[in-house]
């Protein structure tokens, strides 16, 4: 199998405080990768210098092959390949959700008008929102701007999609709506790294599960073990937290 | 007898009305209606004034004031991202414009510009050209920095999304930010717009022939035939005609700005 994204030896320090402290992860072409961990373990940072809206300090970061952290690197032509979904949506607030969708197409890929509009209503549909291609991101649910920003991602053909706590924003009854378009793009084969703290989705979707703690990989495996049965201490104690919070 | 709160914030209320009725009948009693009229409204003055003050002076002031307005939104955006720039030299001599020229009288920009610019570069400027830079770097500075906070206003999780998608940063400002910001300070720039109508009367001190006059050179000009106050009166109105509708459309793009962000989330 080929992978898609190997990070390797990443560290990243904010000032004084050491974010991430040597991580390594790969993540194959079709693979499923979930990362969960504490809050302020680093798990958004790691996101973020995937695709390098974070620059790395130490460590390589390769993804389609690109050597990102090469200081010649073209990096606004690899993001092009690499998919971003936001915890707060970011759909662009003065455009329509079908502008939304063809803006990066036209702008970025040159793509013509009706070869974008194409693609991006193939890709609302995917989502759910082939009806709501007029609105504006302000008059959609949380919920329908999520899976926007999805099918807006999508549209730009990546080859890996990276979702930074996808459903943390959204009210519980609108979760489950965004999490089965993700459910859909894993089983459509879509290479997929996704910060989460829905345990079920993990389970059931990720192929790998990564468990953080203070900016270190603390144990990885299939879902199965990593969540059903963790060997480490602390990620036991982290699930008995998320899994039984009372 | 004590008084209860509420009649005593009424007996207040009661006072003030009084007090405001009293003056008003002072100064109407004082005054001399007849002189007041004849000097400040004379009608057949002031129907002496039409057509030209309308197809002559008001048309000039608009005229100015678009061009000036124009060069200044052009200049004011170029000064804005010269202030957000990576290169210092750029921040320090767009800072420097900006305090230089929001410091300075209009007026000594003017006269500037009226004699000293053709004397130093031995340029003769058209009217209009003269008129369009010097209202236009006196307003580019106050838009500059008006259109500064609107871009730094925009969300950074915006222009992230934008870079997300694999636009440069140069893309990301012209296809993201610039737009979102021109909408948040849509309000400021109709009020920039106001000032720059009301500073366009300077523009006398160009030096103007009369079929260049706007509304205030004209007011004063035709003061001279008809010495009442009327003719400034009449262009006093013909401002308000231009400055109030714009101050309305200002406080109703604050007004639609606001309820825009404050749209629920579920409408759908
Ligand atoms: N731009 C920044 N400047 C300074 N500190 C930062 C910055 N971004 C993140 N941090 C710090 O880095 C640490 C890790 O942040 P990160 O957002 O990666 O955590 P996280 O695992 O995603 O947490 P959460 O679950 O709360 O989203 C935190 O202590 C945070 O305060
Ligand atoms: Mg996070």
């Amino acid at each position: 199998m080929t992978s898609v994204i190997e990070v390797s030896g990443l560290h990243k320090a904010f000032g004084s405080t050491q974010v991430l402290r040597g991580i390594d992860l790969t993540v194959d072409s079709g693979e499923v990768v979930c990362v969960i961990g504490p809050s302020g373990s680093g798990k958004s940072t790691l996101l973020r210098c995937v695709n390098l809206l974070e620059r790395p300090d130490v460590g390589k970061v390769v993804v389609g092959g690109t050597d990102l952290t090469d200081p010649d690197a073209d990096i606004d032509r690899a993001r092009r390949r690499i998919g971003m979904v936001f915890q707060g949506f970011n759909l662009f607030s003065h455009l329509t959700v079908l502008d939304n969708l063809t803006i990066a197409q036209r702008k970025v890929l040159r793509r013509d008008r009706s070869e974008a509009e194409h693609t991006a209503r193939h890709n609302l549909a995917r989502v759910r929102l082939a009806d709501r291609e007029q609105a504006m991101p302000a008059q959609l649910s949380g919920g329908q701007q999520q899976r926007a920003a999805i099918a807006r991602a999508l549209s730009m053909d990546p080859e890996v999609m990276l979702f930074d706590e996808p459903t943390s924003a959204l009210d519980p009854e609108l979760v489950g709506d965004v999490l089965g378009v993700m459910r859909q793009l894993a089983d459509d084969g879509m290479t997929m790294l996704v910060v989460t703290h829905e345990m079920q989705f993990a389970r059931e979707v990720a192929d790998t599960v990564l468990f953080m703690d203070g900016g270190l990989v603390v144990e990885q495996g299939p879902p199965t073990q990593v969540i059903g049965a963790p060997q480490q201490e602390r990620t036991r104690s982290f699930l008995a937290r998320v899994l039984h919070p009372l | 007898m004590a008084l209860t709160g509420r009649q005593r914030r009424s007996a207040g209320r009661a006072a003030q009305y009084l007090l405001l009725v009293a003056a008003v009948v002072t100064l109407a009693l004082m005054a001399n209606w007849g002189d007041l009229q004849r000097g400040f409204f004379d009608l057949a003055v002031a129907a002496a004034q039409f057509p030209d003050i309308v197809t002559t002076a008001l048309i000039n002031t608009v005229v100015y004031t678009a061009v000036g307005f124009s060069f200044a939104f052009l200049l004011g955006l170029v000064l804005a991202l010269m202030r957000l720039s990576s290169v210092g030299p750029y921040r320090w001599i767009a800072a420097a414009y900006v305090e230089l020229f929001r410091g300075l009288p209009a007026l000594l920009v003017f006269i500037a510009f009226g004699f000293g610019v053709p004397i130093a570069f031995h340029l003769r400027f058209t009217t209009l050209s003269t008129v369009m830079l010097a209202l236009g770097l006196v307003g580019a500075a106050y838009i500059a920095e008006t259109l500064r906070a609107g871009i730094q206003a925009v969300p950074t999780g915006q222009i992230e999304a934008a870079r997300s998608l694999g636009m440069s940063p140069g893309r990301a400002m012209v296809s993201i930010v610039i737009p979102q910001a021109f909408r948040i300070v849509l309000p400021s720039l109709t009020n920039e717009l106001i000032l720059l109508v009301k500073d366009s009367s300077l523009v006398y001190l160009l030096g103007l022939t009369g079929a260049q006059y706007e509304l205030a050179k004209f007011g004063r000009d035709a003061m001279n035939t008809s010495p009442t106050l009327t003719p400034v009166v009449v262009s006093g109105l013909c401002y308000l005609i231009i400055t109030i509708p714009l101050s309305y459309l200002s406080r109703s793009l604050e007004r639609r700005g606001g309820a825009a962000a404050r749209t629920p989330e579920v409408l759908a």
